[in-house]
């Protein structure tokens, strides 16, 4: 049941504006906000296996284009169903998750963050050597999807729809991260020594976890291949890996909502710099490195704590992943 | 068959020239308190670690109900019955004490594969997860985050997880550790209480609650068992009080002289 | 496919190897001494790079561009560590990952405002181009067993100076206990700033070496990176011998494989197999190994 403290209205009030401005912007802003959900969404994803599972990847990105790719090829053989192709977009980003995820959850630590990385390189460059699919430039998807009758070309209406799954997806990962299932990976996040001592085998709960993160960066995907009517490989980049990380982190991770906040301010930041300068990321590589070693929280902390919207004391913030065995921070003798 | 529960059968591990495991051959039999003591350094962490299957011995078998369990992954040896509390506090730090208890209550059953439900609202778990709390003697904050609770109820903590699986043998790994004089006391009690229900191997420095809780006591030193026997035996035991009185930086030499 | 050519192909995998064990080895040895992921890796090759033509422009002489470039890497290695590096070694991986992420966005942006985006080739120094006859009917380029040649020397004296040396065991202590190498006087921060500008050297020499060969752009560095974090993975975290290793694993795998799967596979899908082969090289050793063939004792 809903905990209508400050933070839910808080959520609300973001959600209302959400709801409620579009109809007054043009069709760019319109575009915009369509972009920040979708985005915010494949932050999610990352949240997910972040903040909850405390893994650390640097390959969503691959499961985000896979599910674009396959969106969009299906669009162009002609399944333009959204009911048929979003689903399967779907399925192919959770199957090649399964695959990367049964291998690289084997390691641990900076080796998996590697691992990951070079994993979701391997599917670019997969991706790169698509010819018929007009490999490193990639392919215009000839329309959008259509929800059965209802067509989405039109921009609001896409929105209004992306909003929506984006909403289901915020819901579900709260259902999910609440469950049974989530207090098993939030344990294994916070002590994974203790989870197994207790008799959680952590492969099988961080796979299957792993999977659920790579179905909702698939559907992402499929929705940016709607969005921008084109897929490629840059889409794939293990430079936007590192970017949907930097969402989470500015946004607060450990959230759900921050991941949304954190991509809203990246596109933001984007958007208004680049009005300036093309050289924007000059400017963002320096404040990604300030947010790491400056701040303490993302903006859905900050503004949690700003309009004392805290409710319960909120949980100390846990540096994970946390070293095996230990609570205390630095402690040689636990581990092996 | 063995009226051994847990039982190795020459285990050996070394860490190159350092051998912290030397053909160590333990039994701990059904429904007795044993106790493992020793000097730092022993090897005691590296037994320990073998016994959970957190590190893989050299050589040599560790047999638990029977089985050979010498390649089961943790996990495994949890859920057949093998529960822990660490020696340097381990619990989940982010999650209420409650919220830690239960979470190895909800180990209890075969799988946690529900996506649904709100796991803080199945009294299922929540009720057992309170009681064990009023067991250990944490049942006022259930509600307290654990990375706040002080040390002492972490300890506390330890135990009402180890206990919250339902296990069969429980291995307490110094669980007096760093705790003040009344804590002792209390946990002391808390150990006395539950005894009968469980075996128990206990891996402890106090030697006031060694000798009022173990049935028996087997003496570790240098990687090998050096004596096994009951408390009397072991007090009186020659190469035990050689290997303690020998030791500087262990007062044992007093402890086992003391009357009880 | 010649006697010839397979031996070209091999010295070019073993050059390739030697590169990526310039990078690795960077990557492996800050990790393993001060339990820092340093993505930004990849940034050192390409400013070594970019610095090499830049000295050269200034210049016109690669003997004074090559030293000119290095010290210029090694001094932006030092300001990167004592702002950046130094406060992540206390911190845990993620926002050492996110940090040097940072920090490589900025600077492929910051030589894209200095140098533009174009890929600016750079010529052989004059008095190593040409070719030698490794075997009959096999000529092979000078210059890449000349920077072969550096990269296995540089190899050794690395070796030396870590096996060999009183800074050496200070490195190698300081990655066992920094506390007690603290405790003994030892001033830990100069150390952990040496062992970062070692390896931002080797990095910026790898990127100088490699700079006629490949050109200098934006991102040059990145798939170098992550073939070198490949190499880290399977050769094992913290091993000086895994890189090693593994970096030839991986030089000569990625080169043969370049020409033989052509060879033997003619479909579309053949330059995708073709980049793929080192991740299928490095899937296979994490089924047998997980922590990597070499993996350092400590966890």
């Amino acid at each position: 049941m809903a905990y209508l403290g400050r933070r839910g209205l808080l959520l609300l009030l973001l959600l209302g504006a959400a709801i409620a401005l579009p109809p007054y912007f043009g069709v760019y802003h319109t575009r915009f906000a369509t972009q920040i959900a979708i985005y915010g969404m494949a932050a999610l994803s990352v949240d997910l296996l972040l903040g909850y599972t405390g893994l650390i990847t640097f390959g969503q990105a691959a499961l985000f284009g896979v599910g674009a790719y396959a969106a969009g090829m299906l669009t162009v053989y002609g399944v333009t169903n959204a009911f048929v192709a979003w689903p399967l977009a779907i399925l192919v980003s959770m199957l090649f998750a399964l695959a990367i995820g049964s291998l690289s959850l084997r390691t641990r630590g900076f080796q998996f963050i590697m691992v990951t990385l070079a994993f979701a390189q391997m599917v670019y460059y997969f991706a790169q050597s698509l010819r018929n699919w007009g490999g490193d430039d990639g392919f215009t998807v000839p329309q959008r999807n259509h929800l059965g009758f209802v067509s989405l070309a039109d921009h609001t209406t896409f929105y209004y729809v992306v909003l929506a799954l984006l909403v289901l997806v915020v819901l579900l990962s709260q259902r999910i991260v609440k469950s049974e299932f989530g207090m098993v990976i939030r344990g294994i996040r916070d002590n994974e020594r203790r989870a197994a001592a207790v008799g959680f085998p952590p492969y099988p709960y961080k796979l299957v976890v792993f999977v659920i993160a790579g179905g909702i960066a698939g559907l992402a995907g499929a929705l940016m291949a709607n969005h921008a009517k084109f897929v490629s490989p840059a889409g794939l980049s293990w430079q936007l890996s590192g970017e949907l990380l930097a969402m989470v982190i500015l946004g607060s991770a450990n959230s759900l909502i921050g991941p949304i906040l954190g991509a809203a301010f990246f596109l933001a930041f984007r958007d208004v710099l680049s009005d300036f300068t093309e050289h924007w990321m000059l400017f963002f590589g320096p404040l990604l490195v300030a947010r790491v070693l400056l701040m303490k929280e993302g903006i859905w902390g900050l503004l949690v704590r700003a309009t004392g919207a805290e409710g319960k004391p909120a949980p100390p913030k846990v540096d994970f992943p946390v070293a095996s065995g230990a609570v205390a921070k630095s402690n040689p003798g636990a581990g092996r | 068959m063995s009226e051994f529960l847990l039982e190795t059968h020459h285990l050996r591990k070394a860490f190159g020239a350092l051998v912290a495991t030397d053909d160590v051959s333990l039994g701990i039999r059904t429904g007795e308190t044993h106790a493992l003591i020793g000097p730092n350094g022993a090897g005691k962490t590296t037994l320990v670690g073998q016994l959970t299957g957190e590190l893989a011995p050299d050589a040599g078998r560790i047999s638990f109900r029977g089985r050979d369990i010498t390649a089961l992954a943790t996990a495994q040896r949890a859920r057949l019955g093998l529960a822990r509390s660490f020696q340097i506090t381990s619990i989940f730090p982010s999650f209420s004490a409650e919220s830690n208890v239960a979470l190895a209550v909800q180990a209890r059953k075969p799988h946690s594969f529900r996506f649904w439900r709100d796991a803080e609202r199945i009294p299922a778990l929540r009720r057992p997860a309170q009681k064990l709390l009023d067991d250990v003697g944490l049942g006022g904050v259930g509600d307290t985050i654990a990375a706040r609770m002080s040390h002492g109820q972490h300890r506390q903590l330890e135990l009402g997880m180890a206990l919250a699986t339902n296990p069969v043998m429980l291995l307490l790994d110094e669980p007096m550790a760093g705790l003040g004089l009344e804590e002792s006391r209390a946990m002391s009690k808390l150990l006395a209480s539950v005894k009968r229900q469980y075996t128990i191997l206990l891996i402890e420095h106090d030697m006031d609650v060694v000798f009022s809780l173990a049935d028996r006591i087997s003496v570790l030193v240098g990687g090998r068992i050096i004596a096994s026997g009951t408390a009397d035996e072991i007090r009186n035991h020659p190469d035990v009080r050689v290997a303690y009185l020998g030791e500087e930086d262990d007062d044992l030499g007093g402890d086992l002289d003391a009357d009880r | 496919m010649t006697l010839a050519l397979l031996v070209e192909q091999l010295f070019n995998g073993l050059q390739f190897g030697m590169m990526l064990f310039l990078m690795a080895v960077g990557v492996t040895l800050v990790f393993g001494i001060m339990r820092v992921i340093n993505l930004a890796h990849g940034s050192l090759f390409m400013i070594g790079g970019y610095f090499l033509m830049a000295a050269l422009a200034w210049t016109q002489s690669y003997a004074l561009a090559v030293p000119l470039a290095f010290i210029a890497a090694a001094l932006v290695a030092v300001v990167l560590e004592i702002i950046v590096l130094r406060p992540l070694y206390r911190r845990g991986p993620l926002d050492q990952v996110l940090a040097t992420f940072g920090l490589t966005l900025f600077f492929n942006e910051a030589v894209t405002v200095i140098w533009g985006r174009e890929s600016i080739p750079l010529s052989i120094p004059p008095f190593l181009t040409g070719s030698v006859e490794i075997i009959p009917g096999g000529a092979y380029p000078i210059y890449r067993l000349v920077i072969t040649g550096v990269a296995i020397v540089a190899g050794l004296l690395l070796y030396l100076l870590i096996t060999r040396t009183r800074v050496g065991a200070l490195i190698r202590a300081g990655s066992d206990n920094r506390e007690i190498v603290a405790a003994l006087g030892i001033n830990i921060n100069l150390l952990y700033t040496l062992v970062f500008a070692l390896s931002a050297m080797l990095a910026a020499l790898a990127g100088i070496m490699m700079g006629p060969l490949l050109s200098v752009e934006p991102g040059a560095g990145d798939p170098i990176l992550i073939l070198a974090l490949v190499v880290v993975v399977i050769g094992g975290i913290g091993s000086v011998r895994g890189a090693l290793v593994g970096a030839l694993m991986v030089g000569i795998f990625d080169t043969l494989s370049r020409v033989l799967i052509p060879l033997v596979i003619q479909t579309n899908a053949t330059s995708a197999l073709v980049g793929m082969a080192v991740y299928v090289l490095m899937a296979v050793v994490l089924l047998f190994s997980r922590t990597g063939l070499f993996a350092a004792h400590r966890g």
